[in-house]
């Protein structure tokens, strides 16, 4: 048997690692990124003559839990039809048995990077609604996303913000009643109706019952107890909280940590409530409160003292008041001046 | 060997694909075809690391090698093994420990029985190997170097094997040229060849070399998987010892 070199080891090991794109339109550039679930590669399409985002497993085979999760994130990505949702364009399985799929190459900086560049607490509001449009859209859909962090949201070179990685992502289907019936839950109960074809039927393998999935400090602390089952969109009101909340604590690049102003902080805690009866019951409720607060208005989270009233209406009509005031003050001023 | 043997994940069967499980077998075939199994992946490291770690001469190290495979299935040391606690070359890396205090302990030539079962390896193989890498056994203090000495001459092990399988098979379907060129790109070490001079050499488009190497890559990550596998008790085992083989980040 030949003997193998520390060159020959490293030379196989690259070698079987790439993935083989031999029979398919794409060609490899470069690794992008690694993840948990596989390899992200830049690759050229070179039908369309366009760069795209390849995603493939590490380890072959179209039938493994990781092969089931990677298709099932692809689909669920082709149904959420978003600008604030990375297009999927395909997927397949490779010649070397690596399932893959190519979505949009998106140019940009991760949500954590960009924040070091962005001083202002409503430019990082701002920001913040763009990652609650997607999300709310998703779960309209029937989608939880059950990843929301920092490093799953992309800034891209012309400020658009896009939620990326969607692999943790559950489905729910909508109920006849409009609310969101746990597809989970009812494959479990009855099994003998699950069809082959159907894609809930590869969540409620995947997601199961009991499974911890997610990131420590931005997961629900139901997700975090297993109970897949009980998992509705205000799972992913509490990873929106904590998002909020590293946004808002982040300190920029040369700028101190800034200071959390009272309202915000309620916004962040009712968010990231340990019970989801005291969350905001929608991503568009918490994405109300936080658009309250940045046109000055009154906040749902939080009831204001008098003198915090007041204080929000000074730095509301502050020109108006100033204006108002500096009137004033002239009018006394040439009223005294006149009795003289 | 066929080529189908390694497509599904190795020679054993499905229901039983792993030589954890066919070492636990009541069936003596199954048991000693794991054995051979597993001496094939582990004997050269056991070998290196008993002649390193231990610091023994070659005849000494030889006898504690066969002497530590002919116990591990006789003493059942594998039914010992629980995947969820530690990875199967710690644990083998483990056992040997003992194994060799054990014997330092009770005269081991002696206290061996005549039953004991000896497997014919390439000793002198593997002497050549540990004389040519010339490793420094006083670099191998730390439990972290050991552990990384070990593991890097199991993938070795692994990889030659992975390696020998791909080239029976380019016989077997008549693609020696494909495991010549392989050989050329992948494992002479050659830091000046490039796909242009190995389609110069053999006359043929750069495209077909690259179409060569991109099916014998994927061949020998197939069998080398395969392989694998069998040495793996658990799917989760297996991506975890995929993950470090392969030499992905662990997440």
């Amino acid at each position: 048997m030949r003997h193998l070199s520390d060159k020959a080891l490293t030379r196989l090991r690259a070698g079987a690692e790439l993935p083989d794109l031999s029979g398919t339109r794409y060609r490899l550039m470069g690794q992008v990124a690694r993840g948990g679930m596989g390899v992200v590669y830049a690759a050229e399409d070179e039908k369309l003559q366009r760069r795209v985002a390849l995603k493939v497993l590490e380890v072959p085979g179209a039938d493994g839990e990781l092969a089931s999760r990677l298709m099932r994130e692809a689909r669920v990505l082709a149904r959420l039809e978003h600008p604030g949702i990375v297009p999927v364009h395909d997927v397949g399985t490779l010649a070397d048995g690596r399932v893959f799929y190519t979505m949009k190459f998106v140019e940009g900086q991760r949500l954590d990077e960009y924040l070091k560049t962005v001083e202002s607490i409503p430019d990082r509001l701002r920001i913040f609604l763009r990652v609650c449009d997607p999300v709310a859209f998703a779960h309209a859909r029937g989608v939880l996303h059950r990843d929301i962090k920092p490093a799953n949201i992309m800034v891209g070179s012309f400020g658009e913000v896009l939620v990326m990685d969607w692999g943790l992502a559950k489905i729910v289907v909508q109920a006849g009643g409009g609310a969101l019936q746990d597809a989970d839950a009812t494959l479990f109960e009855s099994p003998q109706a699950i069809s082959a074809d159907n894609d809930t039927t590869q969540a409620s393998v995947i997601t199961g019952h009991g499974t911890v999935l997610g990131t420590p400090g931005y997961m629900s602390p139901e997700q975090a107890r297993g109970e897949v089952g009980s998992l509705d969109g205000r799972s992913d009101i509490f990873s929106l909280g904590a998002l909020l909340r590293f946004m808002l604590n982040e300190r920029n690049a040369h700028g101190p940590v800034p200071r959390l102003d009272k309202s915000l902080g309620a916004i962040c805690a009712r968010a990231s409530a340990q019970q989801p009866a005291l969350r905001y019951a929608t991503v568009q409720d918490l994405a109300l409160d936080v658009s309250r607060y940045l046109d000055g208005l009154a906040v749902v989270a939080h009831r204001e003292s008098v003198f915090e009233r007041a204080a929000r209406v000074y730095r509301r009509y502050r020109f108006f008041i100033l204006l108002i005031a500096a009137y004033l003050l002239m009018r006394l001023m040439l009223l005294l001046v006149l009795k003289r | 060997m066929s080529h189908d043997a390694y497509s599904g994940g190795g020679r054993f069967p499905a229901t039983r694909w792993s030589v954890i499980a066919a070492a636990r077998s009541a069936d003596v075939a199954e048991r000693a075809h794991a054995l051979e199994a597993l001496c094939a992946a582990y004997w050269k490291p056991v070998y290196k690391y008993v002649r390193l770690r231990w610091n023994r001469v070659a005849a000494d190290a030889q006898d504690l090698t066969q002497g530590f495979f002919s116990e591990l299935l006789g003493r059942e040391l594998l039914s010992r093994f629980d995947a969820n606690k530690s990875r199967l070359r710690t644990y083998l890396r483990v056992c040997v420990d003992s194994f060799v205090m054990n014997e330092d302990k009770a005269a081991r030539r002696q206290k061996r029985g005549g039953n004991s079962q000896h497997v014919a390896l390439d000793f002198a193989a593997a002497e050549e190997e540990l004389g040519a890498a010339a490793i420094d056994a006083a670099s191998l203090a730390s439990p972290e170097s050991l552990e990384e000495f070990f593991e890097k001459e199991w993938v070795r092990s692994l990889f030659a094997l992975a390696v020998e399988d791909l080239r029976q098979l380019c016989v077997a379907t008549q693609r020696e040229r494909t495991f010549q060129l392989f050989e050329a790109y992948d494992l002479e070490g050659d830091d000046h060849i490039s796909y242009q001079r190995l389609a110069a050499e053999y006359g043929i488009a750069v495209t077909d070399v690259t179409n060569t190497l991109a099916w014998a890559r994927r061949e020998f990550r197939k069998i080398a998987l395969g392989r694998l596998r069998e040495l793996c008790s658990t799917e989760d085992e297996f991506l975890r010892e995929a993950k470090a083989v392969f030499g992905w980040d662990p997440q």
